[in-house]
């Protein structure tokens, strides 16, 4: 079949939203999902701890693909049909907030002890002293690390294909079956990956300096 | 008047308090009673448990037998208890413990406007006014780590200050400072002295024992030794590990 070059673009770029879309759930969720494992984290240190240990553990100790999976099949199992986009969602927000929180627990780690000391010392309780005055300083070393994370979040998107969900890599496959060009297809797919990680390496250079003028 | 009415009055009573750490004990069984308006000194070698001591009077560190009364209040796990004593209990920390991404100002109208709940120009007056006391009110709006150790520690002093506390705790305030700054710091904690504040200060300097302190304590391997008037202390020191300990401090 013969297809024009712009039409394998627009083809493409049409594909690109559900990308950014999933993306931007999996971001949005898994960073919730992670803020709240942290609170918990440092509010009930003891079960906290272990909880996120465990989390973590499984989530990082498992591929990404069987997450999708068993969310895709595993949901219908308990008698919830989902369509592809919302198992992906879930799976991807399950994966994020795993990795996010341990990419914080690190920072929040990384803030010496004298800051909780003297935020308890002045009377400040346990969520002012996380608002006020840790995760403002942990924020800042935060930024490399989240967004050399959210990058591969936005690749990571691609193994939704595999639950039927048409995002950019799907429809690369797609097209490049019907054009039979895929040096060229799979050319143009990879430079809109590109087009939408780099900015973001970009922004965090920016805010990565932002903060730190205030210090 | 009402001063001598009230300096009698018990602000801090420890009754055999003990702590561990895992199994090393760090406090076996120290009992002390602070009165309104006194000045202690709490001196000892490292690790002989007085920080760990003052750390446990605000619940920095909870303690496991024993009891602990602030103002008549007992330190209990009760968060309501915790709250209600630090708001009376200041602490000045060796190593300042400023918050860095805010400014001296920030750092000083942070808890008055979180936790008294006072308005945002109500705390920086207040704020101002605290930094006029310790001589640094030009530096209101520097971040901390443009000031040296010894104005940081006085924004430290400051902060602590703007909580209105019946009580000052200084957990070896100066030892963190290179040597021309002691002095500066020194100065505002004599001043705070003079001023009747309630203060137990740990601390290897011996001259300010000696000028403002009521009473010394010496602590050594989590107990008191030995507890006098500095007078007493300096110049006829019972204990013998009390001795042992003056003639390393004051030889140089």
């Amino acid at each position: 079949m013969d297809m024009p070059l712009s039409n394998i673009v627009i083809y493409l770029l049409t594909a690109t939203r559900w990308t950014l879309l999933l993306s931007a759930i999996a971001f949005a969720g898994g960073g919730i999902g992670a803020l709240l494992l942290l609170l918990l984290r440092y509010g009930m240190p003891r079960l906290g701890a272990r909880l996120l240990h465990l989390y973590v553990g499984l989530f990082q100790g498992t591929p990404l693909v069987q997450q999708l999976f068993l969310v895709f099949y595993g949901l219908p199992l308990l008698g919830i049909d989902v369509p592809p986009i919302v198992a992906a969602g879930i799976g991807l927000t399950l994966y994020a907030s795993a990795f996010l929180a341990e990419i914080w627990r690190g920072c929040v780690d990384a803030i010496p002890r004298g800051q909780w000391d003297a935020g308890s010392a002045l009377g400040l309780n346990f969520f002012m002293q996380m608002w006020d005055v840790i995760l403002p300083q942990a924020l800042r070393i935060a930024v490399p690390p989240t967004v050399g994370f959210l990058t591969q979040l936005v690749k990571a998107t691609a193994l939704a294909s595999i639950v039927g969900f048409v995002e950019l890599t799907k429809s690369g496959q797609i097209v490049s079956n019907a054009t039979f060009q895929p040096l060229l297809v799979y050319s143009i797919v990879a430079a809109i990956y590109f087009a939408l990680c780099y900015p973001l390496t970009l922004c965090a250079r920016l805010l990565e300096r932002k903060l730190s003028q205030s210090r | 008047m009402d001063q001598q009415a009230e300096s009698g009055k018990t602000m801090i009573e420890l009754i055999k308090v003990s702590k561990w750490y895992n199994k090393f004990q760090a406090l076996k069984e120290v009992s002390l009673t602070v009165k309104k308006g006194e000045r202690m000194v709490i001196c000892g070698p490292s690790g002989s448990g007085k920080s760990t001591l003052i750390r446990c009077i605000n619940h920095l560190e909870p303690h496991q037998e024993g009891r602990i009364l602030v103002e008549g209040v007992e330190l209990t796990s009760a968060v309501k208890n915790i709250e209600i004593i630090r708001r009376e209990v200041g602490m000045v920390f060796q190593q300042f413990n400023l918050f860095p991404h805010l400014t001296v100002l920030q750092n000083l109208t942070l808890a008055p406007r979180r936790v008294r709940k006072l308005s945002k120009s109500q705390a920086e007056e207040l704020a101002m006014q605290y930094l006029a006391r310790v001589r640094i009110a030009e530096q209101a709006h520097k971040y901390p780590s443009r000031l040296s150790g010894g104005q940081q520690q006085r924004v430290a002093i400051a902060r602590a200050l703007c909580m209105e506390p019946q009580i000052m705790l200084f957990d070896e305030p100066t030892s963190a400072l290179d040597p021309e700054m002691i002095k500066e710091v020194l100065d505002v904690m004599i001043e705070l002295a003079e001023s009747h504040m309630t203060m137990i200060c740990v601390t290897h300097e011996m001259g300010f024992a000696r000028t403002v302190a009521d009473r010394v304590v010496f602590m050594d391997h989590g107990q008191i030794v030995e507890e006098a008037p500095p007078a007493t202390f300096f110049s006829n020191p019972q204990n013998e590990r009390t001795k042992l300990f003056l003639g390393q401090v004051l030889k140089h």
